[in-house]
């Protein structure tokens, strides 16, 4: 197979429409100098996401991601951008300087999963394109076989909530507390 | 379509992410970092899933989950990263060494 009868497929065409910028965005993400940039460029990264779903004919898990990616995650870390960084905008050292270790080490995980993968699946083809899974086969099959790891994930996300809340509440510090022993007693005595 | 492109596009996704983990310094890029790592095993998921065309649609129902396990770990971890930069008034993953010997 060639990159002419490759590229003469249009469902390649709009591959590449949405993988060239999943990639650029992806890019910027790791190597914007602007946290809330960083935040955004994911945002555009899991749109583009999405839509590759969508051709790969996961329409229910295309919409459950952008939903629950750009819908909440990522006012999730909108928020803590705005919390924990009261001067947004450029700055110098989001990164550290030791490039090179980190990209080496990333290219080294590129060449060997992209090597090994095409080298077992090769020119296998997709044959259906953009038939959609029903989102009645993913609700029986969610809902039957894979009942237990549900209900585990349902119990995993109200872990994480009362985790959530634990950690967020404002514990006194000993100060605090000594102050409210102080005010107490001061009131036992009158 | 071949299944090779999305898995060479997967594999770029989370070697992109291996990269940002390794190199920013400050918590919350890290934890963007990570969630790009997530979205490149999605992608495998999903690419596998049509190829194979079970009929339970594991692949789909897996990804599910990953994201849902993934909506966890972002709420959990910037709640530890809002506690820490409210105790030590610092974001950054290299200046917290108090356990490191």
């Amino acid at each position: 197979m060639t990159f002419g009868d490759w590229i003469s497929e249009p469902t390649n065409w709009a591959f590449l429409v949405m993988a060239i910028p999943l990639v650029l965005a992806a890019w910027r993400v790791v190597t914007s100098r602007n946290v809330v940039h960083a935040a955004l460029s994911l945002v555009f990264a899991l749109a583009a996401l999405a839509g590759l779903f969508i051709l790969l004919g996961a329409e229910f898990v295309a919409w459950v991601l952008v939903l629950v990616y750009i819908g909440a995650v990522i006012v999730l870390f909108l928020f803590g951008i705005m919390i924990t960084r009261a001067p947004i905008g450029m700055e110098a050292e989001l990164s550290h300087n030791k490039r090179w270790p980190a990209a080496l080490s990333a290219l080294a995980i590129f060449v060997t999963t992209s090597w090994l993968s095409v080298d077992a699946f090769g020119t296998t083809k997709i044959v259906d394109v953009g038939v959609p899974t029903s989102t009645e086969i993913i609700g029986r099959s969610l809902l039957g076989q894979f009942v237990l790891p549900f209900e585990a994930v349902g119990f995993l996300l109200l872990a994480a909530l009362i985790g959530g809340v634990t950690l967020a509440r404002r514990d006194d510090t000993p100060a605090d507390e000594e102050a409210r022993e102080a005010t107490a007693d001061a009131e036992a005595k009158t | 379509m071949i299944v090779s492109q999305f898995l060479v596009l997967a594999s770029l996704l989370f070697s992109l992410g291996v990269y940002g983990l390794l190199v920013r310094r400050n918590a919350v890029t890290v934890l963007l970092a990570v969630e790009l790592m997530l979205a490149g095993v999605n992608l495998n998921f999903i690419a596998f899933e049509s190829v194979i065309r079970d009929s339970l649609a594991s692949g789909q129902v897996f990804t599910i989950f990953v994201l849902t396990i993934a909506a966890a770990e972002v709420g959990i971890g910037l709640g530890i990263v809002l506690l820490i930069f409210r105790n030590r008034a610092t974001g950054n993953v290299d200046e917290l060494d108090l356990m490191k010997w």
